[in-house]
């Protein structure tokens, strides 16, 4: 059962697929940076969005999955994207153990221990921690991915690289909302003392939330150390965290096609206005001040789930007829 | 049998007894109340049950086992469900999403079930679609199952909160204040519901105001005043009981 919706995202995605053919090396490059973006935003979102956890720290996530296939390749030799599980799950196991002790924490108590997270990852690298991370220089001479025998080094090449993997999540992270564990999460961010008393394990379900958002936020670090060829310390700076936090909840909370509009918003729009660059912060800030008077739940707010309940009523409009 | 025994419960919130060495039992397939002057303890019995609260010494036997100390989510899973006093449901969800959510702790697909939706999950998934309009059905909502939880009638919000727990599959449900705001035939349709609960072989504790309604539909009546039980009984024992007269009604018995 194909629906009329579904066929619409395929043709956009198709039509999408086709921007490198029209568009130069710049500007190329400037999709694929939205889309590293839209994914880790895309795994903010299981935290803040739809969990309702204020994460601020999210790019502490992002850097350990960077600096761990920037270590594992540059001096193991071991080829960048064989290096992708493994820097998830380490970055998801980091997840684990940051958030356990903090699950607990509610609203702004947890946001400032976050930044905190994200402040002590970036110091902890400039400090050359084990003498692995290069100290404030990085880590540089990372290789480019190979996908089947295929060199990735040109814009797009990684396009295709980088929104093939957004196109991966959004499927995946699409279901997952559909789920239980969608579900779950969104009753903890409703009302945590009720989602209690309706049986959900609540400090299981954050826990997960931030291990899977970790996770994902690793693996996109593996393909930013291949794009980059270099990483330093700079680049998972708490301004990173701040502007993922911006694009969900600019694009709106806990809705998927929310935190697309937002990536392209935050990231996109300041390469359009380049002129204007010194004014992009007033931007920013009026815009946020903006959307929390005017449409606090973001551009895209989350549409209701769809529940196919017709074979519960077939009966009664039998009666009816 | 009793399904459910408290025995010498004592809470204290700073220098405030809350619930002072409280004991009484449930017997399975009854339904019991709890009354009591406002700030008496009713609902702080309640949550030393449910959880919410750990009792500062006593027990707390359901089905065998010692409560006391397990975390919510555990004893929902045991058997013991509840709706809350100032109504907590789901706000932004539609109410069929509210009854599944105490659907979920009788469900197990995990993550990776759910991101590659394995037949277990959509067999799953289908069940407990079926369960919730069920439950919906039972309580008299089925029509509305796509309005948003806040946009029912204060008394229809009652029974959503009802129709979750019992998605819960519990084997006792605490009910606090349930005609909270309900007008007299939503209250008249609520008592055929608790007892079609019973019906189900639920046993039934509930916390009411209404006194016509706890008269009418419980078997047995725990009377709580500052904390400590001063009676216990049938309905006509409770009511020409001059502790309780005094304690509770206040001296003028007109009121019954």
């Amino acid at each position: 059962m194909i629906k009329k919706q579904d066929i619409l995202c395929l043709a956009g995605a198709a039509v999408f697929a086709c921007a490198p053919l029209v568009l130069d090396a710049y500007w190329t490059d400037v999709l694929n940076n939205i889309g590293l973006y839209a994914i880790l935003a895309l795994s903010l979102n299981i935290i803040l969005g739809q969990c309702g956890l204020f994460q601020m720290g999210h790019a502490a996530f992002f850097a350990v999955g960077a600096y761990t296939s920037a270590i594992l390749n540059t001096m193991f030799d071991i080829p960048l994207l064989w290096t992708m599980p493994l820097a998830g799950i380490l970055a998801g196991l980091f997840g684990l153990i940051v958030a356990r002790p903090i699950i607990h924490l509610r609203g702004d108590y947890l946001l400032i221990v976050t930044i905190g997270i994200v402040e002590i990852i970036r110091i902890a690298l400039i400090n050359d921690v084990g003498g692995l991370t290069g100290g404030a220089n990085g880590i540089f001479g990372i290789d480019r991915p190979m996908l089947f025998g295929l060199k990735i080094k040109r814009p797009y090449q990684f396009f295709y690289l980088i929104w093939g993997f957004c196109a991966v999540t959004i499927f995946l992270f699409h279901r997952l909302e559909n789920s239980r564990f969608g579900r779950a999460l969104n009753y903890i961010k409703d009302d945590d003392v009720a989602a209690e008393g309706s049986g959900i394990d609540i400090s299981r379900y954050k826990l997960i939330a931030f291990v899977i958002g970790a996770f994902w936020a690793g693996m996109v670090g593996t393909i930013f150390a291949g794009k980059m060829k270099i990483i330093s310390p700079e680049s998972f700076s708490f301004w990173e965290s701040v502007l993922l936090f911006t694009i969900v909840i600019l694009g709106g909370m806990g809705s998927i096609r929310g935190v697309l509009l937002g990536a392209f918003l935050i990231i996109g729009l300041p390469e359009l206005f380049r002129d204007f660059a010194s004014a992009r912060m007033l931007v920013f800030g009026a815009a946020m001040i903006a959307m929390m008077i005017f449409r606090t739940q973001g551009l895209l707010p989350p549409l209701p789930r769809k529940y196919d309940v017709s074979r519960f009523f077939s009966k009664a409009e039998g009666e009816q007829s | 049998m009793s399904l459910v025994e408290l025995k010498n419960l004592t809470k204290t919130f700073g220098g405030l007894l809350a619930v002072n060495d409280v004991s009484f039992s449930v017997e399975e397939g009854s339904i019991v109340g709890l009354i009591g002057p406002n700030g008496a303890g009713k609902t702080t019995v309640f949550n030393l049950i449910t959880g919410n609260y750990i009792p500062d010494t006593g027990e707390a036997i359901f089905d065998g086992k010692d409560v006391v100390g397990m975390q919510t989510h555990r004893i929902v899973n045991l058997g013991i469900a509840r709706t809350f006093q100032t109504i907590r449901l789901f706000k932004s969800l539609n109410a069929l999403e509210n009854v599944l959510s105490g659907c979920h702790c009788r469900m197990k697909s995990g993550v990776f079930a759910s991101m590659f939706r394995t037949p277990a999950q959509r067999a799953e998934e289908k069940r407990v679609l079926e369960k919730a309009m069920s439950e919906l059905e039972f309580v008299g909502l089925k029509d509305q199952w796509d309005t948003q939880a806040d946009s029912l009638s204060y008394g229809k919000q009652r029974l959503l909160e009802i129709a979750r727990a019992l998605a819960t599959e519990p084997k006792f449900i605490i009910l606090d204040e349930p005609a909270g705001g309900m007008n007299d035939q939503e209250t008249q349709e609520l008592i055929e519901l608790i007892k079609a609960i019973r019906e189900r072989g639920i046993t039934v504790l509930l916390i009411e105001h209404d006194m016509s309604l706890v008269m009418k539909i419980c078997e047995h009546l725990i009377v709580l005043e500052y904390g400590a039980v001063i009676a216990e009984g049938d309905p006509e024992t409770i009511k020409n009981d001059p502790r309780v007269i005094e304690a509770y009604l206040g001296a003028d018995d007109d009121l019954l």
